[in-house]
């Protein structure tokens, strides 16, 4: 008896409404919960275009890639791209990012209405070294604001979670002491603080406990109101983070295959803990009896999110738009995609 | 004819039970082994690491042990002062009366409340009672989780002790009256005595749900990996460990969930084992 959460892989067509090309199909996916607002609204305008549904289990990064590499998904979603070792431990996959977000630093402090943070900063408080919220050099970076002298509660996630790893990705960068103590993952051995899981569940510690701070997707902030703070970028500024500062961040170079962290990037206006988030799939798409038109509509679910409609929701929902450059490099990674070693889309 | 084809039924039916349960056990052991072959079953037991960082992976089961056994502890020691007067009240002091039914019933009541209602009522209601009142910064952790619990397990205590105390024969009781005994000692040397060992194993119950109990722990324990230090520091409880990290768990991590599965399902046989013995117990006396 292995413990796998088993998401139904329907095997044939759903409702019958064929445009003429195929049958409408149900698609099943499993993973980040950072991004299911935003897959929330495409899937549901996806279902439109041609009758396919959309079944996204929100189980967080970790989990979405082991449903995946037990072939019982179609895709998976997460906000940490593979490592070469895991690539290397599975059949090819290719890497489809489908937006950016940010991870915000929310925050519940009495009285407190915008508070700045500098990575060095975050990354003294997650580790303990800072244990109250009027120390000195948080002080130091906002002389404007009343801080209390409760102690800080940070809160992180109990389970494996791509928001974690883009947080620690950040931090690891920023700060030579988290780099040696904790480093990156999607999971990390937090040393002080409480935990809860998924997003939501942070999301609803923060709101529930004065004094705390913990990470989050910026959606669930928004969704329960609750404040985060500005964060010094590189060049020393203050940012907020919008769909602006998010996109600000994404100016550098892409690689072929998409795989890259954007936290910490080197550009004005640029929100420091940005990131893409990516759906996976397999590059040869006949596997656990898959049949060729559940690849195509698959392949279309992918062709939907990189299209203009499904990117105009990305900052309506607080995320962002992908950059041309990314978009124009999925491209071309779908077109690698099989079906019995027949690629998939035509040029 | 008629007859045979019954008790084939029946004995594949009673046959299914044992054998589902040994199938678990098994599982258990097979997926439970990579965990043990690779840290030594009595250092997994002992080890307090639980760190994830790739190519030195270490986990240890004691942190979740001393969760699961503190949170159930300490809800049973919560548990007593409520359970306990129910018990008297419903066997013995109004023992038959519309108040008494009524008393039972409600509390009955409590044992079909879904665990994740417990979960929100402990989060919204009590953490942030528990923040007020300054006994601990974040309002989870071990305390939260423990006094939530003991409420869950009021009513399997309650219910089976009230039977064993009325139980307890009336020519006892009556001769005690006889003798000049007072209520009180009646209670004290009379129904204690006789029925104590139903007591007793109706706690051993109450404990077995409370080890096992796992949404609401995971909702209000704190999630963290540590040896708790005080009660109201956070912590983890075997079965909250198993389901925050089971989703994304793999390899050696998934190995040593199960295992932490196996131990709890150990721990709380052994305890079932010696709740049923002490019914037996009870019953002959």
């Amino acid at each position: 008896m292995t413990l796998v959460l088993v998401l139904a892989v329907a095997s044939c067509g759903g409702s019958g409404t064929s445009n003429g090309e195929r049958k409408a199909q149900e698609l099943s996916g499993a993973g980040a919960t950072f991004p299911l607002p935003f897959y929330n609204v495409v899937f549901d305008q996806f279902s439109g275009v041609n009758g396919d549904a959309v079944a996204y289990g929100g189980i967080g990064s970790g989990g979405g890639i082991r449903n995946l590499r037990d072939k019982i998904v179609d895709f998976a979603g997460t906000d940490a791209f593979l490592s070469d070792k895991e690539m290397e431990e599975m059949a090819p996959v290719i890497h489809i990012p489908t937006c950016m977000g940010a991870v915000v630093l929310a925050y519940n402090l009495d009285g407190v209405e915008s508070l700045n943070l500098s990575g060095e900063v975050i990354a003294d408080i997650f580790a303990g070294a800072i244990k109250t919220w009027n120390d000195p050099r948080l002080t130091a970076l906002n002389p404007d604001v009343n801080l209390p002298a409760g102690a800080i509660i940070p809160v992180f996630r109990s389970d494996g979670s791509g928001t974690t790893f883009v947080f620690t990705d950040y931090l690891t960068k920023v700060s030579p002491m988290w780099a040696s103590n904790y480093g990156t993952g999607k999971s990390v051995n937090f040393p002080t603080g409480q935990a809860a899981k998924g997003n939501p569940g942070v999301a609803g510690i923060i709101s529930q406990t004065k004094n705390s701070i913990g990470y989050i997707g910026s959606e669930y902030a928004f969704a329960q109101k609750i404040p985060y703070a500005k964060i010094m970028n590189q060049r020393g500024e203050l940012v907020e983070p919008t769909s602006t500062t998010i996109s600000a961040s994404a100016s550098g170079e892409i690689p072929a295959d998409t795989r890259t962290s954007i936290t910490n990037a080197d550009a004005e206006g640029a929100y420091p803990i940005s990131c893409f988030t990516w759906m996976v799939i397999y590059k040869e798409q006949n596997y656990s009896d898959r049949s060729r038109e559940q690849a195509i509509a698959t392949l279309d679910l992918m062709k939907y999110i990189l299209s203009d409609e499904a990117q105009d929701v990305t900052s309506k929902v607080h995320y962002a738009p992908l950059p041309a450059k990314a978009k124009e490099l999925s491209m071309k990674n779908l077109k690698t995609v099989t079906y019995n070693g027949m690629a998939i889309l035509k040029d | 004819m008629n007859d045979k084809l019954y008790r084939t039924i029946l004995f594949i039916a009673a046959l299914t039970i044992p054998i589902v349960c040994g199938g678990v056990v098994y599982a258990l052991i097979t997926d439970a082994y990579d965990a043990f072959e690779h840290f030594g079953f009595f250092r997994f037991l002992t080890s307090s690491e639980w760190s994830y960082t790739e190519g030195a992976e270490q986990y240890g089961a004691l942190p979740f042990i001393t969760g699961t056994l503190l949170t159930t502890l300490l809800a049973l020691l919560f548990c007593i002062p409520f359970s306990l007067p129910v018990a008297f009240f419903v066997g013995e002091y109004f023992k038959g009366s519309r108040v008494a039914s009524i008393l039972s019933t409600v509390t009955d009541l409590l044992a079909g409340i879904p665990s994740i209602i417990y979960g929100l009522w402990g989060f919204y209601t009590l953490r942030p009672v528990i923040i007020t009142l300054n006994i601990s910064p974040q309002g989870s952790g071990i305390l939260t989780a423990s006094l939530v619990l003991a409420i869950m397990i009021v009513p399997y205590a309650a219910s089976l002790s009230a039977e064993f105390i009325k139980m307890v024969p009336n020519d006892l009781k009556e001769s005690a009256y006889s003798l000049g005994a007072t209520r009180a000692e009646v209670v004290r040397k009379i129904i204690f005595p006789v029925a104590g060992s139903g007591i007793f194993s109706s706690y051993i119950l109450a404990i077995g749900r409370a080890l096992g109990e796992t949404m609401t722990v995971t909702m209000l324990i704190g999630n963290t990996n540590n040896i708790p230090t005080s009660i109201t520091s956070t912590g983890n409880s075997m079965a909250s460990i198993i389901a925050n990290q089971f989703g994304e768990a793999d390899g050696l991590r998934l190995s040593s969930l199960i295992a932490i599965g196996l131990i709890l399902f150990l721990i709380t046989a052994v305890i079932n084992m010696i709740g049923k013995m002490m019914i037996k117990r009870a019953r002959i006396s």
